[in-house]
C-alpha cells in the first residue's frame, strides 16, 4: 500500500523552512509551495521537524511480563513520543538470548506498525553472566541484532566481558554495557551520600558505576572493539568517558532524560515513582551530564523505559520495582533540560535522539535525516507548547511516570513511520490504521 | 500532631511539650488505678512487620493505661507471608475501624509512605521503620536523660549544652537518627564514636562531632553515653573483622566503665548484647539508665498517642 503524504512549511533541524514530499515510504521531494499530489496534507507551519526518534534502551516486556507492557503498548508510546525506532532489551522472560526470540519481537513490531522494533541480544545466556548467548545466531537472524546487553545486570566478569567485546566485533555488534559493580550495590535504594544517611536508605555509590566504566573503556581499547555505555548517571563517569574518547578508545555513552532533569532530592519524599536504576544523582551530577551531552562526551540521549505495574510503585521504597516509563516524555524533557537552558540546539536533539543512536545500532536510513531519497522518518513537534505533563500523555500500559504533574514543553503532533502516519494532529492513531499485517 | 514519622521535623517547643506530657503521664502511674479514660472509645492498631516485642509491649501498655481498645497484627505466621502488602494491610486493619496505627516496619520510609498514601485516615506513629527512625526511642531517650539530670524540676527544660556520645553502628542504626537529631533540636552536643565502616558517609553534614575513639570520648567526660546494640548480622558482612576485636575497641567493659565519670550516664535501647557492646558492670551499675528507659518508654508513647489522638492541640504550628 503506498502512502502519499505532503508536510508543509516545517521547521527543519537547521532552522530553514520546507515542504516534504512523502511516496512510497520515502522522502521524494523538498521545497516550497511542492504539490500535495493527492495526498494527504499535514500543515507543519510553526512545527519542529526531527527525523524520527531513535531510542537505544527500551524495555517492552514481551514475551513475559505483558502485565507492564507489550510490543504494542510499548511501541505505541514510542510513537506518542515521537519515536520510530526502539530498541527492545534483552530482559523479557525467555530471554532474548537466542535467535527465535529476537525475531519474534521483531515481528511482532514489524507487524503493528508503530515503531521499528530492533531487538537487543543478551550478552550472557539467561542474563547468567556466566556463558555468552548465541550473539553469531541473533546478528544473522531475520532481526539482525546489533546491540548487545544484559541490561538490568553488569556484565560484572572481566574475561567474559573481554570476550563478549571481542566475540561481538565478529559481527559488528556492539555490547551495552549496565555499569554496575553488583557487590558495591547489593540492597543499594539510592545515590550514595549524605541524603541516603538521613533517609536510611542503603547507598548506591558513583564508584561502582565509574569502577566498571574505567575498566571496559580500557578492555574495549586492549581488544579495539566497540562499547557502548548505558545510563551514564555521574559526573565521574563523564570524566572517564571523556578521557577514554581522548584516547582514542572507539566507546559511545548514552544518558537519560530523567538523569538530565531530576535529583536525588526526590527520594526524600520516599515515593518509589522516583526509584530507578541507576539512582537519581546530585545537582552536580546532573548539570555535569548535560555539558557532557552538548560537548559530545555523552552521545545520546536514551530513555531506560521501564514499565512496572501499579502495585509494583504501590509499597515502601525499598520494596518498589526500580524504574521509570520514558518514551512519551523524553523528548520534553530534553528540550527542558538541553534546549531551553542553550546548551542545544534542534539540530543538536536530532543528533542525540536519532542519528547518533541510530549509527550506535547500525540502523539504516537515519544517516541523512529529511532528505530525498531517506525512509520518510519524520516528527513534528509543536515546541512552543508547555502544558503540565499528565497521565493523558501515557499510552503504554504503565503510568510509572516521575514527570506527571511537572510543566514540560512541547507537544509532538505528527510522527511519520516509513511513509506512514502514527500520530496526526497530537493524537496517536488506531491498531488498525497503523498496522502493516 | 497529625502523625509522629520521626524526629527530624519536630521543633524545639513541640519537642519539650511532648517530653513534658510524658511527665504528666508518668504522674498517672503512681496512682492507685494507673489508668486514665482519655482515650476511651479509641483504637490503637499495632502493625508489627518486624519483631520487635518490647515496643510493641510498650506501645500495647501505653494504649492501654489511656484506655484505648489495642488490636496487634505481627507479621510473622500472618497473611504478610502470603505476600500481602503494606497496603493492603494497612487497609484490611483501618476497614475494622482504626484511630492510629503504630507501624514498624523492616522498610525505611514505610511510616512516610502510609502517612502519605491516602490509603488509611489513621493517624501513623512509627515505631521504627528500616534504617531511618525509631521517633519514640528517641524521645524517650531525651526523656531519660533530662530526667537524670534535672528529676523533679524536668518540666519545660531542653538539654542545652548537654553531652551525649553514642557508640556503635551508627549508619545501621534508626535509634541513633531518632537521637541525633532529636538530642541537637533539644540542644545537646551529640558526638559518635564507631568504626568508619558503621559511620554513615557525609557524616560532616549531621550536626554532630564524630571520630572513632571511645577512650578519648570517656576521657572527655560526656553526661550520657548510649551504646548501642550489634546486630548479629553486622558481624557476618565484614563490618568488622569479629566480635572480640570489636568489644575490645568500642565495647564498654568493666575497665572503660571504671573510668568513666562519675556524672556520666548509660544508656541502651536494648536488648543489651552483655559481653559485647556492653559489660555487665556497665549495665547493672546505678549510673545505668536501661530500666528507667523502659519505664519511660511507656510514658512517652502515652503522651504520643494522646497527642495523635486527640485531635488539634496546637503542637503542629
Amino acid at each position: 500500500m503506498t502512502q502519499h503524504l505532503l508536510i508543509t512549511a516545517a521547521t527543519l533541524p537547521d532552522g530553514t523552512r520546507a515542504d516534504l514530499r512523502v511516496q512510497d515510504g520515502a522522502i521524494v521531494e523538498t521545497g516550497s509551495g511542492l504539490s500535495a499530489d493527492g495526498g494527504r496534507v499535514i500543515d507543519a507551519d510553526g512545527l519542529q521537524a526531527l527525523p524520527g526518534l531513535v531510542d537505544l534502551h527500551t524495555h517492552l516486556r514481551e514475551p513475559g511480563f505483558e502485565q507492564s507492557e507489550t510490543v504494542l503498548t510499548g511501541t505505541r508510546a514510542a510513537a506518542a513520543g515521537g519515536f520510530t525506532v526502539v530498541h527492545a532489551m534483552a530482559n523479557t522472560l525467555p530471554v532474548q538470548d537466542t535467535a527465535g526470540v529476537v525475531e519474534q519481537v521483531a515481528s511482532l513490531g514489524a507487524q503493528h506498525g508503530y515503531a521499528t522494533v530492533r531487538p537487543v541480544g543478551a550478552v550472557t545466556v539467561g542474563l547468567g553472566g556466566e556463558r555468552l548467548s548465541e550473539i553469531g545466531a541473533m546478528a544473522a537472524s531475520r532481526a539482525a541484532v546489533r546491540v548487545f546487553s544484559d541490561d538490568g545486570k553488569c556484565v560484572s566478569d572481566a574475561l567474559l566481558m573481554r570476550r563478549a567485546l571481542e566475540y561481538v566485533k565478529t559481527f559488528d555488534g556492539v555490547v551495552a554495557q549496565h555499569a554496575q559493580e553488583p557487590r558495591l550495590t547489593e540492597g543499594a535504594q539510592m545515590n550514595e551520600g549524605a541524603l541516603s544517611s538521613e533517609l536510611g536508605l542503603a547507598g548506591w555509590p558513583a564508584v561502582a558505576e565509574e569502577s566498571i566504566i574505567a575498566r571496559d573503556v580500557l578492555l574495549a581499547q586492549h581488544v579495539g572493539a566497540r562499547l557502548h555505555i548505558c545510563h551514564v548517571s555521574t559526573a565521574g563517569s563523564v570524566d572517564i568517558v571523556r578521557w577514554a574518547k581522548a584516547r582514542g578508545i572507539d566507546v559511545t555513552a548514552e544518558v537519560t532524560p530523567h538523569h538530565l532533569l531530576l535529583t536525588e532530592q526526590l527520594a526524600a519524599t520516599y515515593d518509589p515513582h522516583y526509584k530507578v536504576n541507576p539512582p537519581l544523582r546530585r545537582e552536580e551530577d546532573v548539570l555535569a551530564l548535560r555539558a557532557a551531552l552538548a560537548d559530545g562526551t555523552i552521545d545520546i540521549v536514551a530513555t531506560d523505559h521501564a514499565p512496572h505495574p501499579v502495585e509494583a510503585k504501590e509499597c515502601a521504597w525499598p520494596e518498589a520495582a526500580v524504574g521509570m516509563v520514558g518514551l512519551e516524555s523524553a523528548l520534553a524533557v530534553v528540550q527542558e533540560a538541553m534546549v531551553e537552558t542553550g546548551l542545544l540546539d534542534w539540530s543538536g536533539v536530532a543528533r542525540v535522539l536519532s542519528t547518533t543512536p541510530a549509527r550506535i545500532g547500525r540502523v539504516t536510513g537515519y544517516d541523512a535525516p529529511l532528505a530525498v531519497g531517506s525512509p520518510a522518518n519524520i516528527t513534528l513537534v509543536d515546541a512552543a507548547a508547555r502544558s503540565d505533563f499528565d497521565v493523558a500523555r501515557l499510552h503504554g500500559m504503565s503510568v510509572n511516570s516521575p514527570f506527571l504533574g511537572r510543566s514540560l514543553p512541547g507537544r509532538v503532533m505528527a510522527v511519520v513511520h516509513d511513509g506512514r502516519p502514527t500520530v496526526l494532529d497530537g493524537a496517536l492513531l488506531e491498531p488498525a490504521e497503523v498496522t502493516t499485517a | 500532631m497529625k502523625h509522629l514519622l520521626s524526629t527530624r521535623d519536630l521543633s524545639r517547643v513541640d519537642a519539650v511539650r511532648i517530653l513534658d506530657l510524658a511527665e504528666d503521664m508518668a504522674d498517672v502511674a503512681t496512682r492507685a488505678v494507673p489508668k486514665l479514660p482519655t482515650l476511651r472509645g479509641k483504637t490503637v492498631a499495632n502493625l508489627f512487620f518486624e519483631d520487635s516485642t518490647r515496643t510493641r509491649l510498650s506501645f500495647e501498655a501505653a494504649a492501654k493505661r489511656l484506655s484505648a481498645e489495642v488490636i496487634t497484627f505481627s507479621a510473622k505466621g500472618s497473611s504478610v507471608s502470603k505476600g500481602e502488602s503494606l497496603k493492603d494491610t494497612a487497609q484490611t486493619i483501618a476497614a475494622m475501624g482504626v484511630d492510629a496505627v503504630v507501624l514498624r516496619h523492616p522498610a525505611s520510609g514505610a511510616a512516610a509512605t502510609l502517612a502519605g498514601s491516602g490509603w488509611i485516615d489513621a493517624a501513623v506513629v512509627n515505631a521504627g521503620d528500616g534504617t531511618h527512625e525509631h521517633p519514640t526511642q528517641g524521645l524517650l531517650d531525651a526523656y531519660s536523660i533530662r530526667k537524670r539530670l534535672h528529676g523533679a524540676g524536668s518540666r519545660g527544660r531542653d538539654l542545652d549544652g548537654v553531652r551525649v556520645t553514642i557508640v556503635g553502628d551508627i549508619v545501621h542504626s534508626r535509634v541513633a537518627r531518632s537521637n541525633v537529631w532529636l538530642l541537637s533540636t533539644l540542644g545537646a552536643e551529640v558526638s559518635l564514636v564507631a568504626p568508619a565502616t558503621l559511620l554513615p558517609g557525609s557524616i560532616e553534614r549531621w550536626p554532630v562531632t564524630a571520630g572513632h575513639d571511645l577512650d578519648a570520648a570517656i576521657a572527655a567526660r560526656p553526661d550520657a553515653l548510649m551504646m548501642l546494640r550489634v546486630q548479629a548480622e553486622r558481624m557476618t558482612s565484614g563490618f568488622f573483622p569479629n566480635e572480640r576485636e570489636y568489644a575490645r575497641e568500642w565495647g564498654l567493659s568493666a575497665e572503660r566503665f571504671a573510668r568513666l565519670g562519675a556524672d556520666t550516664m548509660v544508656l541502651h535501647p536494648g536488648p543489651m548484647n552483655r559481653g559485647l557492646e556492653i559489660s555487665s558492670a556497665a549495665a547493672d551499675s546505678a549510673r545505668s539508665v536501661v530500666l528507667e528507659q523502659v519505664t519511660n518508654g511507656v510514658s512517652i508513647r502515652m503522651a504520643v498517642l494522646y497527642l495523635v489522638l486527640s485531635g488539634n492541640d496546637g503542637t503542629d504550628a
